[in-house]
């Protein structure tokens, strides 16, 4: 192993990395300035998002490259800026953002498919009256995925990480009209919510241990080693110590959003949503965002892991991650054999590749599960995309039992799907067999058990079978459905035929050859020697790999190749081992088991806060009501006869009083006079009165 | 009877004719006459009180009513003024008809 290259140290970050905010900024504004727009502007609007993520991607690919020439000259790049956003006291709320390896090639990718799913979805989208607000969402989503990219501040990626949630919860429930649509989004906030809190818990957590919560400011951010130190001297409950407890704590946070078993259950049905959504969010990005913060992470994940020990040994974070990761792997993809819905079984499969990336960074760190994460976008979004094409062909049908043939009528589509479909399956050479023979690697060498690698393997099988199946029923065999499929538009082929030359040749930016993508990940230098693939063990893992695949095709083309059956004909499966398959099926009643004990649980306890509400502060506010409701009768009566009527009898004497008074200025200057006198004379009475006596 | 005190009767009753006229009188100019009787009751006095007073050679009394004459006289012509000026304004000068000073 070559040695790690040095970081820089940084005096000021470069210019490029001052202005990376723009990459999140930009897209956010246009999504502020759409949804402003009318509805009919429906041009404008798409124009406007495609133009503001290219424009983000012009940026992103201009810090890749920065990052890129500082790796060639032979040193790390890894540059921050850091703002203060709140003071209170000695304590600093630090926001900021960060420039390295991992965001570079993240920034690149998710800039590059969200923009291809973006042009695509102008055409997906086009008959669709919200059309605006549908880009609006879009690209506030695109903003917020960047920020969650960018931030080198806990803080900050957990706010772009809610407003992910929200964006992702605003587009599932689209065509909000259609109750499970409605239903769909809110599962999804709610699911993701669950593990949000445990995530917010570690996050202040850490602060309050470590207070801050930038990853790296110059070796005084959270993930430096002076402050992770300071986190394993620090214990927590049962023996763990404040890192790995924290560490576990974020990994929860991750799991509800990459949907790890057991907070799994929104993704399938987040398939409600429009299909470019599904590509996008819950496929290439999104759910991505938990392995992305694992990766960003890693270093509290793996803290008291001794450098020499990588691939050997393991932190009991890592080893959870790792096993949840496998678990959701062979999880997932059984479901997904016995699924109908083409999207569905995307689904399934996404939360099984999600699996993969997490066994991935528990088991050879956050290069193998990264390229997995990279590799995967691709050719998930392309399988996305392409199954919104046929879903468009079809007339919105989504039964793959009522396809079949489209291979003749969608040609671009059934080419780009097989990429695609070849890749996920892990066929030689596309993306996703390199990037799934790097944790399959890293799974033979991972001591504590070889568990995960069996569990790996056994996926991969399941990957090939139900995805050979799929292609099956919706290209093959006879035409099934109702009217007549046609292929989709130029606007949606065009991405389809970019992302698959993608998917064919990304792999080949980590093969064991030239492992240029761990070794730039992991800041080492990436020579090309053909020795790579004779390290011991890679051959034949290669070999088993490939040797899986083409059984579970095989497998899969036996089962369900040509044979066009009915759609209201029973699965092969089916017949053979009714049990088994309804339980698959209805998706091993993960969804029954919580509506009989998450769900039933918060339904008796809202129906005992119910009651509590009705009968006993409802008793006692109701008591309290009635006491001031007869105070206030008697306050009344109090008012009406007493206090009102002495005021009005006096108000009665004086204007009677005032009247007399008044009647005597009668402008008449006799009357005065005549006063006058008068009083002159009763004066001289008394006064001869008083002298008289 | 002392002669003061017929000068004192005189005097008197001329003052009660005078106010009898200005209190019951309608017409403004003979209220005026009225207020001049009294005036001049008023200067009845004050001679008498004078030429039977300790100091007759004093000239003090005759002073006074001169000055009470000269006042009377300022104040009919400017009350006929302000009687002349009513009536052109009001066409009038019954008393009954300006009762307009009230506040």
């Amino acid at each position: 192993m070559q040695d790690a290259l040095q970081f820089t140290p940084q005096i000021a970050p470069s210019s490029i990395a001052n202005v990376l905010w723009l990459v999140p900024a930009v897209p956010m504004v246009a999504a502020g300035i759409i949804a402003l727009l009318k509805q009919p502007r429906r041009r404008l609007a798409s124009s406007l998002a495609i133009g503001s993520l290219g424009f983000s991607l012009l940026v992103a690919l201009t810090a890749f490259a920065h990052v890129l020439a500082g790796w060639m000259s032979g040193h790390a790049v890894r540059e921050t800026v850091n703002r203060t956003w709140v003071q209170v006291g000695s304590t600093n709320v630090e926001l900021g953002w960060v420039l390295d390896p991992l965001s570079a090639v993240m920034l690149v990718m998710v800039t590059f498919v969200g923009l291809l799913i973006f042009i695509y979805s102008t055409g997906y989208m086009a008959h669709d009256e919200n059309f605006t607000r549908f880009f609006c969402f879009l690209s506030l989503f695109a903003g917020a995925m960047l920020g969650v990219v960018i931030a080198n501040s806990l803080l900050l990626l957990f706010m772009c990480w809610e407003l992910v949630g929200l964006t992702s919860y605003l587009l599932i429930g689209f065509w909000y009209q259609k109750p499970s649509a409605a239903a769909a989004a809110k599962k999804a906030f709610l699911t993701t919510r669950i593990g949000d809190i445990f995530f917010l818990l570690g996050i202040v957590w850490l602060f309050a241990q470590t207070n801050t919560l930038l990853f790296y400011n110059n070796g005084a951010g959270s993930m430096e080693p002076l402050a992770l130190g300071g986190l394993l001297a620090a214990p927590a409950a049962l023996g763990l110590s404040a890192a790995t407890a924290i560490a576990l704590l974020i990994f929860a946070g991750a799991a509800g959003k990459s949907g790890q078993l057991p907070l799994h259950v929104w993704l399938p049905d987040a398939m409600e949503g429009p299909t470019p959504v599904s590509a996008l969010i819950h496929a290439a990005t999104m759910v991505a965002a938990g392995v992305y913060l694992i990766a960003r992470v890693y270093p509290l994940m793996e803290a008291g892991r001794s450098a020499t020990m990588i691939g050997t040994s393991s932190t009991t974070a890592l080893t959870v991650v790792t096993w949840v990761g496998a678990s959701t792997a062979v999880f997932a993809a059984l479901i997904a054999v016995a699924q109908n819905d083409i999207k569905r079984i995307l689904a399934y499969s996404t939360l099984s590749q999600l699996g993969y990336m997490m066994a991935g960074l528990g088991l050879g760190g956050v290069a193998v599960g990264m390229f997995h994460l990279i590799t995967h976008a691709f050719f998930k979004a392309l399988l996305f995309m392409g199954a919104g094409s046929v879903i468009h062909g079809c007339h919105e049908e989504q039964d793959i039992r009522k396809m079949g043939g489209l291979r003749k009528e969608m040609p671009v589509t059934f080419l780009t799907y097989a990429a695609g479909m070849l890749a996920l399956a892990g066929f030689v050479p596309f993306a996703g067999f390199w990037s799934k023979d790097a944790i399959l690697d890293a799974a033979v060498w991972w001591h504590p058990s070889k568990g995960p690698f069996y569990l790996l393997v056994f996926g991969a099988l399941l990957t090939a079978f139900y995805m050979t199946r799929q292609v099956s029923y919706v290209f093959f065999g006879k035409w099934r459905g109702h009217g007549h499929a046609h292929e989709s538009a130029r606007v949606m082929t065009t991405p389809l035929t970019i992302l698959a030359f993608f998917t064919a040749t990304l792999g080949f930016l980590g093969t064991p050859a030239w492992p240029w993508f761990r070794n730039f990940l992991g800041d080492h230098p990436a020579p090309f020697e053909l020795a790579g693939f004779s390290e011991p063990g890679i051959l034949a893992l290669m070999l088993t790999s490939t040797g899986v695949a083409v059984v579970g095709l095989l497998l899969g083309w036996w089962l369900y190749g040509n044979k066009s059956p009915k759609a209201d004909e029973r699965d092969v499966l089916e017949k053979a081992m009714p049990p088994i398959w309804r339980a698959l099926r209805d998706r091993l009643y993960v969804d029954e088991f919580y509506g009989a004990t998450v769900i039933a649980f918060y339904a008796w306890w809202a129906k005992v806060a119910d009651w509590l509400d009705r009968r006993v502060w409802g008793g006692i506010v109701s008591f309290v009501t009635s006491f001031f409701g007869l105070w206030a009768t008697f306050n009344r009566f109090l008012d009406t006869y007493w206090v009102d009527g002495t005021f009005d009898k006096g108000c009665e004497e004086l204007s009677v009083g005032g009247g007399l008074v008044a009647r005597v200025q009668s402008g008449r200057v006799q009357t005065y006079l005549r006063l006058l006198a008068v009083g002159v004379v009763v004066l001289a009475v008394i006064l001869i009165w008083s002298s008289a006596r | 009877m002392t002669p003061l005190a017929g000068y004192l009767l005189v005097a008197a009753l001329v003052f009660a004719i005078g106010l009898a006229g200005a209190l019951t009188r309608r017409n403004a100019i003979l209220v005026l006459i009225g207020i001049e009787l009294m005036l001049n009751a008023a200067n009845l006095n004050l001679i008498a009180f004078w030429r039977y007073g300790p100091h007759p050679e004093a000239l003090t009394g005759m002073m006074f009513a001169v000055f009470s004459i000269a006042v009377a006289a300022a104040e009919a012509a400017v009350g006929l003024g302000l009687v002349i000026s009513i009536y052109r304004h009001a066409r009038t000068t019954d008393l009954d008809e300006m009762n307009r000073m009230k506040g």
